[in-house]
């Protein structure tokens, strides 16, 4: 039998969405360990033992001085090496929403992400389709996923996104998907420049992403999986698993080769 | 000198054009504004080179969205006028501490504990501003009982080259412990209660909320000691005896009730209901914890408890929110040995923000009340930090509007948990201080916040309200150690007891406490303080937020403190638990406070209270005035859906995380028209089928007619609300939430007898236990009018019912929404004619400039209801249902548009199967009676269903169809007709542009 990949979940100060992250990781198939940040500064080598890394969402210092900042300055100031050397190995590494904020700010994913248009949390499915060739999006065309930020605008300027572009780096756009079109709302939820709803970097390795593929791992987890159940799957069986499965499955798959 | 580093956007900035948005909302002046920057201050009072202060700045700004200055003020080009709002000294900073605590890492220096960050930020209005124009905008960008507020002109911020510097630092003269008379006349025992302690400068220390025969009591126990009472404890007196603490109105005798109406109506029905239910008994730990406890699982239990923080919403509505649902969710962590919280749910009453009556607190109108749409802004937003900073799914909620709650809103928060049956082969639900334990507290300092928030809650709004009773929540400090508890130290065993620190401090934890162990000594100089110069009676009373009071063994403590250290949460011993039968306090080796813990907690006199009965007379609107609506049938239906009580609060549901954790199932927005469900259900171990279904039921305005019906109502809407969803009717508990108004006066005192005695009749005939309940007596507003002139606003007697229930499978799930062309419409349940007190009613009293209850209110047969219900459940897992919603505010006409909407297709409904043939049709689609479902079933399990619902009050009265149109038919003549898209724009119409 193949050695599983091994996944060190971030935790501590108030990120939040460990528990969940964790176990779609161990449902695809890999093992894991969340891990409090102080843990990490303490043993700063135990990043050797893994193959990915996840910043999970959450509200890291309350999003106090501006979100993700304060977890990303902790992780500047005391692994910045270790960081470094982690993201060199051919290693995938992951933020979701939170966890996507503070890869930006530490300055491992180009751009930043604003307040919402609207300068309000939102909590709300969107639909994205993919553009991007990184192995956590293999296979993947189009994906619906939930949304749940205040800061989630992204935003580059003219040379960074020229740039972005040319790397194939957007991992996707927000559009008029199933489920933005079931529940009539607007495709971009949160006035993002070009509708843009993650990046990559190092050849897609390192991935960031405001929705939440962890959040959409089972099909009750839909928000119109009650509609489903009396329509397309009247009369049918009913699926288990949600759409945000494949990341997990596919960042298990890259080290399963 | 401190420095000063400013922030300022470079790009787009979402919080300038919403403030923009808002500004434009608060009349003339704010029209005026073209455009707003926000620049972000931060004052550094800690002491750093030029070098350290680059190296700060570049670390708290983004060079690609943001620029900065250090030292020098960073105002745009041209503006108008400048506002900088900051905080009052001693007010939590949470946006200060982070900053702080980013300079401690990156300087990796250690600075002292007294030199603190603090924030501000300066709103630059561009437009053609006069001074008043500024001064009502400033106005409405603070709340003065928390924050400070500077203005400057463009000339003046130019002249002083910025708006200053502030520090906000609390300086305090040390109080010492005094002595209290209490040899006083009745009249000055009574002026002691209500205002306070005497300070020498003459002052008042603010309500102990004590009577005369409770200090009289006091003065009593003090004479057989021999000695006078210290301050101390005089107010630790106060926080343990309050009403808010003790529930002196449900404990104490009522009428010929000697056992009070909490044991007698509310513990005797949950003793009652779990006898019967024998083997099938669900309950764990109910009333004594703080939370109910039930079984969910064979390894699991649930924990739910529901709060109210009223009082503190009133004066200021974000602080007052937010401390109340990160205060839920610490009762939820000082359930058993700690319940990990994993749903927050809601429930506002308010008046209509557009309701623009001015209100004073005092006669000379110098405090005014904040508008009822800032009072409903800033709950909201509260609810909305508290709930989502903690990452705790909130999936179910309400808003309620009426006049009434002008003068106090009521705010309801509440959450569930989860708590493994085991630890360690120990029952967790099971908990104790043991003598020798050492008293540790956890989480944030001490400071004078919440200063008699015990007290003060236990009064009506009035002048005299103390503005120290106003704080806000911390809910990182408290996600914190919430993680280290539940997720490391109580699977560790490091500790054998927890409570959580609300109302009335460390004395009524440390107190409650030290009645497991029997005893205990308290070293309060040890307390870590927000800043010094407290006093002793401050220390041991404050309310200060996210705090936990344990009980760990000295063997355990070392490596308690150290897990502690490590997850950046501060851990202190404060004392010892003995088992003396005292509770000794001592302040710099002398003894402050010493009371015999029997005296302690059952030393308060026993008042007899007596009711009187009350007769509501209706008033109910001429037949020609109901005649008249009764052709207007088109008309009221959109009407009524534009109201805030039935109209979507999507703008809330939206803005609230429901998916943290992924438990979410049902969402809060139902089907493709996204309407709000009153019930939902969620999944607390995603992979696994069993559910939660939560739901709540309040009928306030029935009270205007009979409180005994209000609360039979409430409780029937909470369980078919749940019911409607797939819940299981007979694994449901419930709790109860009385919000009462001038509850010492003998008629308010009888409407509470009427609604209790319904609590016991009903959940003893649904055979629904109580397990957790809490209530707030005096939702009173004292205060004057816009023209001086004294005014009294008292809540309508209100009681928020709520279930919670276990679902086997998830995937029996049932939403409202209509889901198939062609699907039968069925209305179970009877319709009577129920008109009092209905929304209806109150859109007609509206319209007519009337104060209209109607005359017969909704009464409940549960009998025939939990039968309907049951044999309904069965119905949902044998998958025959399409979709559901409970009837509640409009009735069947509104169940049936909701419904439609959700769906976005059209139905055909014939009226004249509805109800006998008596009713006309406004009573028929608009009447409010209990134990109605309306339910669509595909055709081909129509006979599967009826069969099933055999022996219920069944109706077939319509068919889903494919059109975009609701239309109402009696027989073969229309009644009315509706778009689709037209309704649906008026369900949204209510909160378009919030």
């Amino acid at each position: 039998m193949k050695t599983k990949a091994k996944v060190l979940v971030m935790s501590g100060y108030g990120l939040n969405c460990e528990v969940e992250t964790l176990s779609a990781f161990t449902t695809a198939g890999c093992v894991g360990d969340i891990v409090h940040i102080n843990d990490v500064i303490e043993r700063p080598n135990i990043l050797k033992n893994y193959n990915i890394l996840a910043f999970p969402g959450g509200f890291s210092y309350g999003d106090d001085t501006g979100s993700g900042r304060a977890y990303a300055n902790k992780v500047k100031n005391n692994l910045q090496k270790e960081l470094q050397e982690f993201v060199k190995r051919d290693t995938l590494t992951l933020g979701i929403c939170n966890g996507f904020q503070i890869l930006t700010h530490i300055g491992l994913l180009p751009g930043t992400l604003l307040h919402n248009e609207n300068a309000r949390y939102i909590d709300r499915w969107v639909d994205l389709t993919i553009t991007s060739n990184s192995p956590w999006l293999a296979g993947i065309k189009k994906i619906s996923l939930p949304i749940a930020h205040g800061e989630g605008c992204y935003f580059i300027d003219p040379k960074g996104k020229l740039k972005l572009e040319r790397d194939g780096a957007i991992v996707g756009r927000y559009t008029k998907g199933d489920i933005s079109t079931f529940t009539s709302l607007p495709s971009n939820p949160n006035g993002s420049l070009d509708d843009i709803a993650g990046v990559t970097a190092n050849n897609g390795r390192i991935l960031g992403l405001m929705p939440h593929p962890e959040r959409a791992v089972s099909f009750f987890q839909l928000p119109h999986w009650t509609y489903l159940k009396e329509t397309e799957y009247a009369g049918k069986k009913l699926p288990n698993e949600g759409p945000g499965v494949q990341l997990f499955i596919n960042a298990a798959k890259y080290f399963a080769k | 000198m401190a420095h000063q580093i400013q922030v300022r956007s470079t790009t787009v900035d979402g919080r300038s054009s919403s403030t923009l948005d808002a500004l434009h909302s608060v009349g003339s002046a704010g029209k005026k504004v073209q455009s707003v920057d926000i620049v972000d201050v931060y004052t550094i009072e800690v002491p750093l080179t030029g070098q350290e202060l680059k190296k700060v700045a570049t670390a708290l700004h983004t060079s690609l969205s943001q620029t900065y200055t250090i030292n020098k003020a960073l105002g745009p080009q041209k503006f108008a006028y400048a506002i900088e709002i900051g905080f009052l000294p001693g007010v939590t900073d949470n946006v200060g501490s982070t900053a702080r605590e980013t300079i401690i890492d990156i300087l990796k220096k250690r600075i002292s504990d007294l030199d603190h960050v603090f924030s501000s930020r300066i709103y630059f209005l561009q437009g053609k501003l006069s001074a008043t124009d500024a001064g009502t905008i400033a106005q409405s960008l603070h709340n003065p009982l928390i924050q400070r507020c500077s203005i400057k002109s463009f000339v003046q911020y130019k002249k002083h080259k910025g708006m200053g510097v502030v520090v906000p630092k609390v300086t305090l003269v040390p109080g010492t412990v005094s002595e209290v008379n209490l040899s006083l006349s009745d009249t000055e025992l009574a002026i002691l209660g209500k205002k306070g302690i005497q300070n020498q400068d003459g002052t008042h220390r603010g309500p102990l909320g004590l009577g005369v025969d409770e200090l009289k009591k006091i003065r009593e126990y003090f004479e057989r000691k021999g000695r006078l009472p210290t301050d101390v404890e005089v107010e630790a007196l106060a926080q343990t005896w309050s009403e808010h603490c003790k529930h002196t109105i449900f404990a104490n005798p009522l009428d010929g009730i000697k056992d009070g109406i909490y044991k007698h109506y509310i513990k005797r029905a949950t003793h009652e209901i779990r006898k019967k239910k024998g083997k099938k008994d669900f309950c764990v730990s109910v009333f004594s914890d703080n939370s109910g406890i039930i079984k969910f699982d064979k390894d699991t239990y649930i924990t739910h408890k529901v709060e109210t923080h009223n009082s503190p919403s009133a004066l200021d509505p974000f602080g007052g929110a937010i401390t109340g649902i990160v205060g839920v969710n610490r009762d939820t962590l000082g359930s058993g040995l700690g319940a990990k919280p994993i749903l927050n749910i809601y429930g506002y009453c308010f008046a209509d923000p557009q309701d623009n009556t001015r209100l004073f607190r005092d006669k000379e109108k110098t405090q005014e009340l904040l508008s009822a749409k800032r009072i409903m802004s800033g709950v909201i937003e509260g609810v909305n930090a508290g709930g989502n900073q903690s990452g705790i799914a909130t999936p179910q909620g309400f808003v309620y509007f009426e006049k009434r709650y002008r003068g106090k809103p009521l705010v309801f928060v509440g959450t569930v948990g989860v708590l493994p049956k085991t630890i360690n082969g120990k029952s967790a639900f099971k908990k104790s201080a043991q003598p020798g334990d050492y008293i540790v507290m956890l989480g944030g300092r001490v400071g004078l916040d919440g200063i008699h928030g015990a007290t003060f809650s236990s009064e009506a709004l009035d002048s005299g309200s103390p503005a120290t009773a106003v704080q806000i929540g911390d809910a990182i400090t408290q996600k914190k150690f919430s993680d280290a508890l539940i997720k490391e130290a109580r699977d560790r065993g490091l500790y054998s007891s927890i409570t959580d620190n609300g109302a009335g401090g460390l004395s009524s934890s440390i107190g409650e406490m030290a009645g497991e162990s029997g005893g205990c000594e308290v070293w309060l100089d040890s307390v870590p303080l927000k800043y010094p110069g407290l006093s002793p009676w401050q220390i041991w009373i404050s309310e200060s937020q996210e705090r936990m009071t344990l009980a760990v063994p000295k063997r355990k403590w070392a490596t308690f403190k150290k897990l502690m250290e490590r997850r950046g949460s501060e851990a202190t011993i404060v004392g010892e638990f003995t088992k003396s039968g005292i509770c000794k306090v001592k302040y710099q080796d002398r003894m402050v406070l010493e009371l015999d813990m029997d005296f302690m907690h059952h030393g308060n006199p026993v008042h007899v209270q007596k009711s009187a009965y009350s007769h509501k007379k209706p008033s109910i609107p001429k037949v020609s005035v109901v005649r008249n609506y009764e052709n207007k049938i088109r008309e009221t239906l959109l009407g009524m859906l534009k109201r805030g009580n039935i109209g979507s609060t999507e703008y809330i549901s939206s803005q609230y995380d429901h998916e943290v954790q992924g438990v979410s199932v049902t969402k809060p927005l139902h089907g493709k028209g996204r309407v709000n469900a009153n019930a939902s259900v969620s999944r607390p171990f995603v992979g696994t089928k069993k559910g939660i279904v939560l739901s709540q039921g309040l009928c306030p305005t029935y009270s205007d007619l009979d409180t005994y019906h209000m609360a039979s109502s409430a409780i029937d809407q909470a369980i078919r609300s749940a019911v409607a969803i797939g819940g299981n009717p007979d694994y449901m508990a419930l709790l109860d939430n009385f919000c009462w108004c001038s509850s010492n006066e003998p008629e308010r005192l009888y409407e509470l007898k009427r609604a209790a005695e319904a609590c016991y009749d009903y959940a003893t005939s649904f055979e629904t236990p109580f397990i957790s309940g809490k209530d707030s007596m005096f939702n009173d507003f004292k205060g004057f009018d816009s023209k001086g002139k004294p005014i009294q606003i008292s809540v309508p007697p209100t009681l928020l019912i709520s279930s919670v229930s276990v679902m086997d499978d998830v995937s029996t799930s049932v939403t409202l929404d209509f889901k198939n062309p062609g699907d039968l419409v069925y209305l179970l349940g009877e319709t009577k004619s129920e008109i009092g007190g209905s929304e209806y009613i109150a859109y007609v009293s509206d319209l007519e400039k009337s104060n209209y209850t109607g005359e017969n209110v909704p009464i409940v047969d549960a009998k025939k209801n939990l039968s309907l219900y049951r044999k309904y459940y069965k119905a949902t897992l044998k998958g025959l249902i399409a979709s559901s919603v409970a009837l509640d505010r409009g009735g069947l006409g509104i169940a049936i548009i909701k419904s439609a909407i959700g769906g976005q297709l059209g139905t055909c409904i014939d009226l004249q199967r509805v109800g006998p043939s008596k009713l006309f049709n406004n009573e028929r689609l608009f009447s409010e009676s209990n134990g109605r479902l309306l339910v669509t079933v595909p055709t081909k399990k129509r006979l599967q269903f009826e069969q099933m619902m055999n022996g219920c009050s069944m109706t077939c009265i319509g068919v889903v169809v494919d059109l975009d149109e609701i239309m109402i038919m009696s027989g073969k003549k229309k009644v009315a007709s509706v778009g689709l898209t037209e309704a649906t724009q008026a369900y949204r119409f209510k909160f378009k542009n919030y």
